[in-house]
């Protein structure tokens, strides 16, 4: 399969491709990685007439302790974000999730912003940084400004970045305390059928979802009955109280909620051991 | 627009339209027929080849992308008629059986020995994921690779 007809221009610098999208406007598409918008191409649901390629600007690919957050460029790839020391040490729940992106050749090339700003909420990524309380800064013309995870994600493959937006930093607020990651999947490769990102540290948790409805879900009514005193089993019983599971060939709706209960519980378990 | 990619340690200079695939580049522009496409969806690993010396899919990257890149294919992975190490672990060990996804395997392999040297049977599995075997040959792909490793 070959994506439709396009023509590609090379962005430099952050600016440069934000000057771009906003001279081609709805025709433009951001190229990082392109492992979520190539596979789109092939199977003609995306055809965008110009690709801006964001995929060299290299200062846009770090990693940095900033003191109470782990500052992340959107154009780090996923084996760099998961082989990183400072992730790992500082919030080991996303260098394991990022682990789980994929395949290796996958992440030698997909990249943290990319995934995030494709907003697919059967993807690892846009629930564990969910769950982590994270901050994605974007950049337009006339400046930066700061979304949390939580307002960002508006609908199936829709986020709350402008038009002529792109995101440039992830901020992840260091974690302590025990974490997991589960991925229910047919086959080692693919997306979860079910996904559960979860932190726990006392009374304070953090569970997000995959792959549970159109965006990313916050599973806000298991931590606030972990808070007031329930047991794992009775919290995890919420699991799907936010969540509006679609059918697919995969799973039905009823299917994916008996999961996200049981994959719930497995969460908290092992952050809580 | 034109790239330049070096193959195999030889420049190449094509003009290519900006939706060519790396995968296509390779086989139909430079008739290095050794990639092959199986999936074509980013899924089987058949058309893994090394992008910089990291296992990448071909068919998933726009040769625009590549452009002033290295790119290895198995094509490369013989110096002087003496096949590398991990070509000879495969065919020591039974690692094929139709063969197709042989080249995509062995490239993926390589590249997961460059990442861990010393790998054990379970990182081999999950490092391989990304590569499909539709004869169901895994246990001596494995053991291939686990041999290699050891050379």
């Amino acid at each position: 399969m070959i994506p439709a007809q396009f023509d590609l221009k090379r962005a430099s610098s952050a600016a440069e491709a934000i000057a771009l999208i906003g001279e081609y406007g709805d025709e433009a598409k951001l190229l990082a990685g392109g492992h979520s918008l190539i596979p789109l191409m092939k199977l003609r649901l995306a055809q965008p007439a110009m690709l801006i390629d964001i995929g060299r600007i290299s200062d846009l690919s770090y990693i940095k302790d900033a003191g109470d957050h782990i500052a992340i460029g959107a154009l780090t790839r996923h084996m760099d974000v998961e082989k990183s020391s400072i992730v790992l040490q500082h919030v080991p729940l996303l260098a394991h999730a990022t682990s789980h992106v994929g395949d290796a050749q996958v992440r030698h090339r997909g990249t943290i912003g990319g995934s995030l700003a494709h907003a697919d909420s059967a993807s690892d990524l846009p629930a564990t940084t969910l769950a982590l309380g994270a901050t994605y800064v974007v950049q337009g013309p006339h400046g930066q400004r700061e979304i949390a995870a939580t307002d960002f994600y508006k609908g199936f493959l829709e986020s709350a970045l402008a038009p002529d937006e792109m995101l440039v930093e992830i901020r992840v607020p260091k974690t302590t305390g025990g974490w997991s990651f589960q991925k229910f999947n047919r086959r080692a490769q693919d997306w979860a059928i079910v996904g559960v990102a979860a932190w726990r540290n006392g009374n304070a948790s953090g569970v997000a979802l995959v792959n549970m409805g159109s965006t990313p879900i916050l599973a806000t009514s298991v931590s606030a009955a972990l808070a007031s005193g329930a047991s794992i089993a009775e919290a995890s019983e919420l699991a799907a109280a936010e969540a509006e599971p679609q059918s697919d060939s995969n799973a039905s709706s009823e299917y994916r909620t008996h999961l996200a209960k049981v994959l719930v519980r497995r969460a908290l378990e092992e952050s809580t051991r | 627009m034109k790239v330049n990619i070096t193959v195999n340690g030889q420049p190449t200079e094509h003009d290519v339209e900006p939706r060519t695939l790396l995968v296509h580049y390779i086989r139909e522009t430079l008739k290095l027929t050794g990639t092959n496409v199986g999936c074509d969806t980013s899924s089987c690993g058949a058309c893994t080849v090394h992008l910089n010396g990291e296992a990448v899919k071909s068919c998933t990257i726009l040769a625009a992308q590549a452009d002033g890149c290295s790119v290895t294919t198995i094509e490369g992975m013989s110096k002087d008629g003496v096949m590398h190490p991990m070509q000879q672990a495969f065919m020591e060990n039974h690692g094929l059986q139709c063969g197709f996804c042989t080249p995509g395997m062995v490239m993926a392999a390589v590249s997961l020995l460059k990442e861990n040297a010393n790998p054990t049977e379970d990182d081999i599995r999950i490092g391989l994921e990304g590569n499909l075997c539709r004869c169901t040959g895994y246990h001596n792909i494995v053991q291939s690779v686990l041999a290699a490793a050891k050379k």
